[in-house]
């Protein structure tokens, strides 16, 4: 019989990966405890982990802490792989896409709050657009577009903001979580 | 508050305003979207009138009880009177949105109101 010795190297990056997503899914959880006059409608208080995390560490960093506490917030809150995963999902993939646009814009004109407001457009986009095609094949879910589109500019703003001012500050944990 | 102002960008209030201006644009064009084009008047569950909602006019539909009156108006159109005990289908008001329906059900008349695209009640699949 032969012993065989698995060994998993974590990497300084996979720690960090691992502690911000532990951070996002904390904020999941605060904003799923938050009263929603509609569902849907959510502050998304864990996408100023995912843009912190964007303008910090990068792009694929950012897809990693965001999949990963969209899979362990969904656990934790119970609705893994029914119809709000893939709503979540969906919106997560087109909001990360469209960061993976808008941070190659300039900089010094557009910060972490023109960022958080396109993501959050982008996610009620994949959001609407994925309820439309699979969960109310009506155009009726477009009747929610304004009022998901003034949530997403009025949240995106706010959450743009938190993330601006952790960035800015420098209070903020060193790089090497 | 100034030191969250110094937060934002030049770009971040372009996209604020533009943001706006689009949540703004979306309000009429996902609120109106299906308009009210006509009404359906039904007596005794078989198509009475279909009514243009452009000019006024008034009709009257007779039940089992007496006169439903119709009242048309552009956009919208309502029950003004009803002989049946109860009155839902006139304490309803005016429609205005496709799908909306008032039904006098003791004259055995409704009133709904259509668009361009037919609005369902509920599905089921």
């Amino acid at each position: 019989m032969t012993h065989s010795v698995i060994e998993l190297r974590v990497t300084a990056e996979d720690r960090r990966v691992a502690w911000l997503a532990t951070a996002a899914v904390g904020l999941s959880l605060v904003d799923a405890a938050i009263p929603s006059p509609l569902p849907g409608i959510k502050p998304g208080l864990a996408n100023i982990i995912t843009l912190i995390v964007l303008l910090r560490y990068g792009w694929g960093t950012a897809v990693w802490v965001s999949g990963l506490r969209i899979l362990a917030a969904s656990l934790l809150l119970g609705y893994f792989l029914a119809p709000g995963f893939f709503l979540s999902l969906a919106g997560a993939s087109l909001s990360l896409l469209t960061l993976g646009l808008a941070r190659h814009l300039p900089a010094r004109w557009f910060g972490p709050v023109s960022l958080s407001i396109l993501a959050a457009f982008a996610h009620i986009g994949g959001q609407l657009l994925l309820a439309r095609v699979w969960l109310i094949p009506h155009d009726g879910v477009f009747l929610l577009t304004p009022l998901f589109a003034a949530a997403a500019l009025v949240f995106g703003t706010l959450n743009g903001l938190i993330a601006a001012k952790l960035l800015a500050d420098s209070a903020l944990p060193p790089a090497h979580v | 508050m100034s030191s969250w102002l110094a937060l934002l960008r030049p770009g971040d209030w372009l996209v604020i305003l533009g943001s706006a201006l689009l949540v703004g644009l979306s309000l009429p064009t996902f609120w109106q979207g299906g308009m009210a084009d006509k009404a359906i008047i039904r007596q005794e569950g078989k198509v009475f009138a279909e009514v243009d909602l452009r000019n006024k006019r008034q009709l009257v539909v007779a039940g089992p009880l007496g006169m439903t009156q119709i009242q048309i108006e552009p956009g919208r159109a309502r029950v003004l009177s009803d002989p049946g005990p109860r009155q839902y289908c006139v304490k309803q008001g005016w429609l205005m949105r496709p799908g909306e329906i008032a039904i006098c059900a003791p004259n055995r008349v409704s009133l709904q109101i259509a668009g361009r695209t037919k609005v369902y009640d509920s599905l089921s699949y």
